[in-house]
């Protein structure tokens, strides 16, 4: 498996994708956040990253899938899955080697913006005066977001050989688990549905986890979550032993 | 006996694209496996390397079921797949060490050098696989098929796309690799398989028309050539 997982990360780092998709990703953030002026931290004058956290879900939404849609419809179209599953590896393997994989890279993506914390750090004042422990419990629900999106990615890499469908299913389905459900809660106001399509929804943990407060409840949520689809991958990947 | 299929089968739907076939192969032997475009072919060497999965029917390699001991099977099968998929963005040796890894062989860099050296790559030895001839990929693709030293070497189409001289290379090479092991390689070119196999194999939609040896089988049909039996088998 460990082998799978270093080839995935290195062809991501040996090719340009990687760093065109980060790159954007990065770009939007900064300008979001330090040069529109609806959105600016400056023009807000408060020191704080709450525009960053609640922008960054929707980068994410993009981001994500741009990472993962070739993990599995690429090497389809290219032929070389074949390689990969005659080896003496399992599916359950393989698809956790790219998903580690598209989570490094994740993680390689949302480092460079501890640069803003350092940024509003300086700036505030008096010097410092910014909440360290809600910025690191904020980061922390990002990253929980972003594993779940990745293994929507995965998913959704899995069922095509086009990556084209692969960006789109994984955005539409990441769309709706993050913000789908809450908007469907509110038809039903006041009633058990309301929690329960609240509950289903990706943002209400989300938001649980960003106040700092880290629920035993929202990590299962966000594990769960990531098994469910990493789970339906493996699913895909074996019918279509049976099938084609 | 290192391959034994037993009425294997795999239907796409009502299309029955193999159909209960049977046969064995031996450490020692080249087996040829021939037939006609849509044959079968390649979906009964993707059913063995455990690729596709069988509709019916069952295959032990080594005395190993591919269905209850898939991972187990793997590792002791070769495989070139049709057309020689290959990591493209690779250098050959890193591919090489991938695949190796895989296998989780011991002493990987002796193990390269040496599969280099013995496929003829040591030239080519620090380009990127996509920067390769097709000879020289199909070189890889049969390099990551024998680094592990496995017992059943499944080839598919090995020779296809290559120019005269890489054909005597790559053929030499099988012949050496068929002395202890069990080779099985598909082929549409005749003379290869009377350079090459001990026995035949003809399957024709998804049967198979004949199985022998390459003397036996002209026996049978009054010393007509290969390519007559083929046609004779698979055009009615």
């Amino acid at each position: 498996m460990y082998a799978v997982f270093k080839r995935e990360l290195f062809s991501f780092l040996s090719s340009l994708v990687a760093y065109i998709t980060i790159g954007v990703f990065l770009l939007a953030c900064a300008l979001l956040l330090w040069f529109f002026p609806e959105t600016s931290i400056l023009d807000y004058g408060y020191a704080e990253m709450n525009g960053f956290f609640s922008l960054a879900p929707f980068l994410f939404m993009f981001l994500v899938p741009a990472i993962t849609m070739r993990s599995f419809a690429e090497e389809r179209r290219e032929g070389t899955y074949v390689l990969l599953a005659t080896k003496p590896i399992s599916d359950s393997q393989i698809i956790l080697a790219k998903y580690f994989a598209c989570v490094v890279l994740l993680i390689l993506a949302l480092l460079p913006t501890s640069i803003y914390f350092f940024s509003i750090y300086q700036l505030g004042f008096p010097k410092g005066n910014i909440d360290t422990g809600a910025v690191i419990g904020s980061y922390l629900g990002l990253f929980f977001l972003g594993n779940a999106f990745t293994a929507v990615g995965i998913f959704s890499s899995s069922i095509t050989k086009n990556q084209v469908i692969a960006f789109a299913v994984a955005v539409f389905v990441c769309f709706l688990a993050y913000s789908g459900f809450e908007a469907a809660s509110k038809i039903f106001v006041a009633s058990s549905v309301e929690t329960i399509l609240l509950n289903i929804g990706i943002n209400e943990h989300y938001q649980s986890i960003s106040r700092g407060v880290l629920d035993t409840r929202d990590l299962v949520y966000f594990i769960s979550f990531a098994l469910v689809f990493l789970g339906l991958t493996k699913l895909i990947l074996e019918g279509k032993k049976w099938k084609n | 006996m290192s391959v034994k299929v037993r009425a294997l089968a795999k239907h796409y739907g009502d299309q029955r694209a193999v159909n209960q076939i049977s046969f064995e192969a031996n450490p020692g032997k080249i087996l040829g496996f021939l037939g006609p475009n849509g044959a079968g072919k390649s979906t009964t060497m993707k059913m063995l390397t455990g690729y596709l999965a069988p509709t019916s029917g069952e295959a032990e390699i080594c005395g190993k079921n591919i269905l209850n001991e898939p991972l187990e099977v793997k590792s002791l099968i070769g495989y070139l797949p049709e057309n020689t998929p290959l990591y493209n963005d690779m250098y050959i040796k890193e591919f090489l060490s991938f695949v190796g890894e895989t296998y989780q062989l011991k002493n990987l860099k002796q193990r390269v050098e040496d599969v280099v050296k013995r496929v003829g790559l040591t030239p080519e030895q620090h380009k990127k696989i996509g920067m390769l001839s097709k000879g020289y990929k199909q070189r890889v693709g049969l390099a990551q098929a024998i680094i592990h030293n496995p017992q059943v070497l499944i080839l598919d189409e090995p020779t296809s796309g290559l120019d005269p001289n890489q054909l005597t290379d790559i053929r030499a090479l099988i012949k050496t690799l068929g002395v202890n092991k069990t080779v099985i390689i598909s082929t549409h070119i005749m003379q290869e398989v009377e350079a090459l196999c001990d026995e035949i194999i003809i399957i024709n939609k998804g049967e198979i028309v004949a199985n022998n040896t390459l003397a036996k089988l002209k026996e049978q049909y009054q010393d007509s050539s290969l390519e007559e039996i083929f046609r004779k088998l698979t055009l009615n």
